[in-house]
């Protein structure tokens, strides 16, 4: 016999311009994992923020073991059993678990205390955590370790997870999804949000579906596909990459031992990476983060310079050129990172559309910003991409994630690069964003260009990539093609053990 | 408790407003500083901010005092502002206009009694590059050794203050002083002295300049990849270096310009309003100038308004001390008030205050 833990009650909220949550009403049981679906933008945030107590809603309200419960700051959630692990961790690399777990709680006990504490949990739910460890020497699973055991130490009832598996590998995703099983039979309810639907098939008992704010489907998942889900999700019907013929063209990009320090204090320098990119190819580079993805980003977009005869672009060493040249020769990138990296956060898209495609488009004569084309450039990215925004002179900032992704890829693809570089291209966008943007990369390949995707998510990768290489600790096995690659075997590769490639 | 609580969403009127609350405030706050100093608060407050315009004696001198002063401060300002917002700061504007002042009266020294009017242009171009030349040591150790500039820009100010009392008691101390330590008067010959434009306004060549200098900036910043790539850069450095700016580039060129500004400031003060090179002409426009740029919202347009409002506290200053009595300190106690509650204001414009009871 069930009981409920959680009733929602005619949630709304209104941001100027846009009603992130209208009347939004549904029921969270003791122990249940429940998952909240929806596109980038569908409310999903703005819901948890509420229940997290970081956001007031504008009407409505929410029963918490039938009383009234509205909290004011998350430390009040927190007290009364609701505990949240978001997407983007909040940890100090400088400092060791414990200390990090500290930081998080209002009244902390004495130190060999919390750290017998933090053992005896973590190991009771298979989490196993050192609370003396620093947190830059942890991986990003483990990291996500931390912030689940520092919620379990408050003996939520409820838990929160926001795209909890876009940086695991496979194993890790096997590790965490036992958890919370064993949570869930202890009674404590999972609000699970996620994109990869196929995680929610296997893992929720229900599911609610969020668009424009609305709550406008609910389902059980495994009586669902992962197909009809994401349409569930768009309200219309969802367009799937389509199979296409690969014939390797020339040589566009060639690595030659690429070597690079990491200037990151807990960065991963990359050593002696090689690959020869071809027109007309996908090549997928899988790897846990932290692996020197970040690097070999910055190496190939050339914020980072180095040795001429490294990087080849059709024959010219540009290993020692900066960002202009190599995107004015053809080679553009995406950085993962989209506000503060890739875009400026408080500028506007007008703006962040000339930050990068200045030369290729010619946006500015002798210096001066041409204001007509830039607007015209940035407008056709926002049509194009399908960018919702309100307009070009929103900073970039206002946009949901997933849609300023969009923006950030369109502008690169759109000015027709020769090789195109891109990091996490889909990190935290929903299914019918990610799927156009997959597209995208793959029309671009398909009309003559090469496309480097590096990416911490195993089935996009599969999915969209003609060969295949990972990078683990800064060094990349030998690329091979992608079909006849298991998940598995993958898995196995990701987690340093680069021989896999080599044997099978 | 008083906590501060971060505001999500910071009103974009109040950020303008914010300059005008922090004037009253300061007024009001003034006035309780005068009032302790045993002075009738309505009366001094009504000196410094309404005398200047409309005293019957002091009136039209003062009225041609405003754009004098006003000039060097909106010249300075506008080249630290470039600065402030690719988040390089320059501190040290002061020293760069004594340097300025320094390098660019050697020149028309060296030259005395030569006649032409290429004289004070080249003069002014020595001047120019006297501020950016102290002004890019402290660019040069930023970039080499990524040293703070705050620190040695400012630590500059007092070399460049030695150095200049060493010029005009040595090398450039006039053969006809009686031994004072100051320079020959820039004044007194024409072709080293700088041309007044309107007199009745006091606007002096130099303020023509800083109006050019201001529409220059604006269009700068607005319009061309400079000015992008230097807004850039404060925005978000990752995103600058994405974008293809050189991080080192713009230490050395918004140094460069603020000291350049700075130093072309200091020259049109010798030859202009002070006359000559002396060890106490500068009156602090290069510390004051940093006010006028965060008054002014780093914005040219509101440099130029915030320069006018600092210069009428300098002349009303001085009639407050000429009539009552006030010391010159408590005057600079009041302009520094100005910063202070500007950026007090900020900070509730940007937070808000809530008493919360400890949770137990």
């Amino acid at each position: 016999m069930t009981k409920t833990l959680l009733e929602i009650k005619g949630l709304s909220k209104s941001y100027p311009g846009v009603k992130a949550n209208d009347n939004v009403s549904f029921t969270i049981q003791e122990g249940e994992i429940h998952a909240l679906l929806g596109e980038n933008g569908a409310g999903k945030s703005t819901l948890v923020k509420m229940i997290y107590g970081l956001v007031r809603p504008d009407e409505g309200d929410m029963l918490l073991h039938g009383q009234h419960y509205m909290p004011h700051k998350p430390s009040e959630a927190r007290n009364l059993g609701v505990g949240m692990v978001f997407q983007h961790f909040s940890l100090f690399e400088a400092l060791n678990v414990a200390e990090n777990i500290t930081l998080g709680m209002e009244h902390a006990p004495p130190r060999a205390e919390l750290n017998e504490k933090i053992i005896e949990v973590s190991n009771a739910y298979g989490l196993p955590l050192d609370p003396n460890r620093l947190i830059g020497d942890l991986s990003v699973g483990e990291r996500q370790r931390v912030e689940i055991v520092r919620c379990l130490l408050q003996n939520p009832q409820l838990l929160i997870m926001d795209e909890p598996t876009s940086v695991l590998t496979p194993q890790e995703v096997e590790t965490l999804f036992k958890t919370l099983r064993k949570l869930s039979s202890e009674g404590v309810a999972i609000l699970y949000i996620s994109h990869k639907l196929d995680e929610i098939k296997s893992l929720c008992d229900h599911a609610t579906v969020l668009r424009m704010g609305k709550v406008v489907d609910t389902c059980i998942p495994a009586e669902e596909t992962a197909r009809s889900m994401a349409e569930m999700m768009i309200g219309g019907e969802l367009s799937m990459p389509t199979a296409r013929e690969f014939t390797p063209g020339k040589t566009l990009l060639h690595l030659e031992s690429l070597s690079l320090v990491s200037l990151d204090p807990f960065g991963t320098s990359l050593a002696n990476v090689s690959l020869e990119l071809r027109a007309g190819e996908v090549m997928g580079v899988a790897g846990v983060a932290g692996n020197g993805q970040d690097e070999l980003l910055l190496a190939l977009s050339g914020e980072r310079p180095t040795d001429p005869s490294m990087i080849k672009l059709s024959g010219v060493e540009i290993g020692g050129m900066g960002p202009t040249t190599r995107r004015a020769l053809g080679l553009l990138a995406a950085p993962e990172e989209r506000l503060g990296h890739a875009a400026a956060p408080d500028m506007s898209l007008k703006e962040n559309a000339f930050l990068s495609a200045r030369v290729r488009q010619g946006l500015s004569k002798s210096g001066f910003t041409l204001f007509g084309k830039r607007d015209d450039f940035a407008r056709e990215i926002v049509e194009q991409f399908d960018v919702r925004t309100p307009g070009i002179d929103n900073a970039a900032r206002s946009l949901s994630g997933g849609n300023l992704q969009k923006f950030v890829i369109g502008r690169e693809v759109l000015q027709k690069p020769t090789v195109l570089v891109v990091n996490q291209p889909t990190w935290g966008v929903d299914a019918a964003a990610a799927a156009d943007i997959r597209q995208a990369l793959r029309d671009l390949a398909a009309s003559g260009a090469a496309v480097l995707v590096i990416s911490q998510d195993l089935d996009e990768l599969m999915e969209m990539s003609d060969t295949f290489a990972v990078l683990a600790e800064g060094r990349m096995s030998k690329p091979r093609p992608a079909a006849g690659m298991s998940v598995e075997q993958i898995g196995l590769m990701m987690g340093g053990n680069l021989e896999e490639s080599a044997n099978a | 408790m008083l906590r501060l609580e971060p505001r999500r969403q910071p009103s974009k009127t109040m950020r303008w407003l914010t300059p005008i609350l922090a004037v009253a405030i300061t007024m009001v706050m003034g006035g309780v500083l005068f009032a302790a100093m045993g002075q009738n608060p309505f009366a001094a407050i009504k000196i410094i901010f309404l005398d200047p315009f409309f005293h019957e004696t002091f009136g039209p001198y003062s009225r041609s005092q405003l754009l004098v002063k006003a000039g060097p401060l909106i010249l300075i300002a506008t080249g630290l502002s470039i600065g402030f917002r690719a988040g390089v700061w320059n501190i040290g504007a002061e020293g760069q206009f004594v340097m300025g002042a320094i390098a660019g009266g050697a020149v028309g020294l060296a030259l005395y009694p030569a006649d032409g009017i290429w004289v004070l242009p080249l003069m002014t171009i020595a001047g120019a590059l006297g501020g950016m030349a102290w002004a890019m040591i402290p660019a040069f150790l930023k970039i080499k050794f990524n040293t703070n500039e705050i620190l040695v820009s400012l630590m500059l100010v007092y070399v460049a203050y030695n150095f200049l009392a060493a010029m005009v008691t040595g090398p450039l101390k006039s053969p006809d002083g009686f031994g004072f330590p100051e320079s020959r008067s820039f004044t007194a010959v024409d072709s080293t002295s700088l041309p007044m434009v309107y007199e009745p306004l006091g606007m002096h060549a130099g303020v023509l300049v800083a109006i050019g200098v201001v529409i220059a900036a604006y269009v700068m910043m607005e319009r061309h990849l400079l000015g992008f790539q230097i807004r850039l850069t404060g925005e978000s450095p990752r995103a600058a270096r994405f974008a293809g700016v050189n991080p080192a580039l713009i230490v050395a060129v918004t140094l460069g310009i603020s000291g350049a500004l700075a130093g072309m400031a200091g020259l049109f003060e010798v030859t202009g309003p002070a006359g000559k090179l002396t060890t106490n002409f500068p009156v602090g426009y290069g510390f004051t100038a940093i006010i006028v740029a965060f008054l002014g919202r780093l914005n040219p347009i509101g440099i130029v308004l915030a320069g006018l409002l600092m210069a009428l506290t300098y002349i009303g200053g001085e009639l407050a001390q000429l009539s009552l009595g006030i010391p010159a300190a408590a005057i600079n106690v009041f302009q520094g008030m100005m910063l202070f509650f500007l950026l007090a204001v900020d900070v509730f414009v940007n937070y808000r205050l809530v008493w919360k009871k400890e949770v137990k």
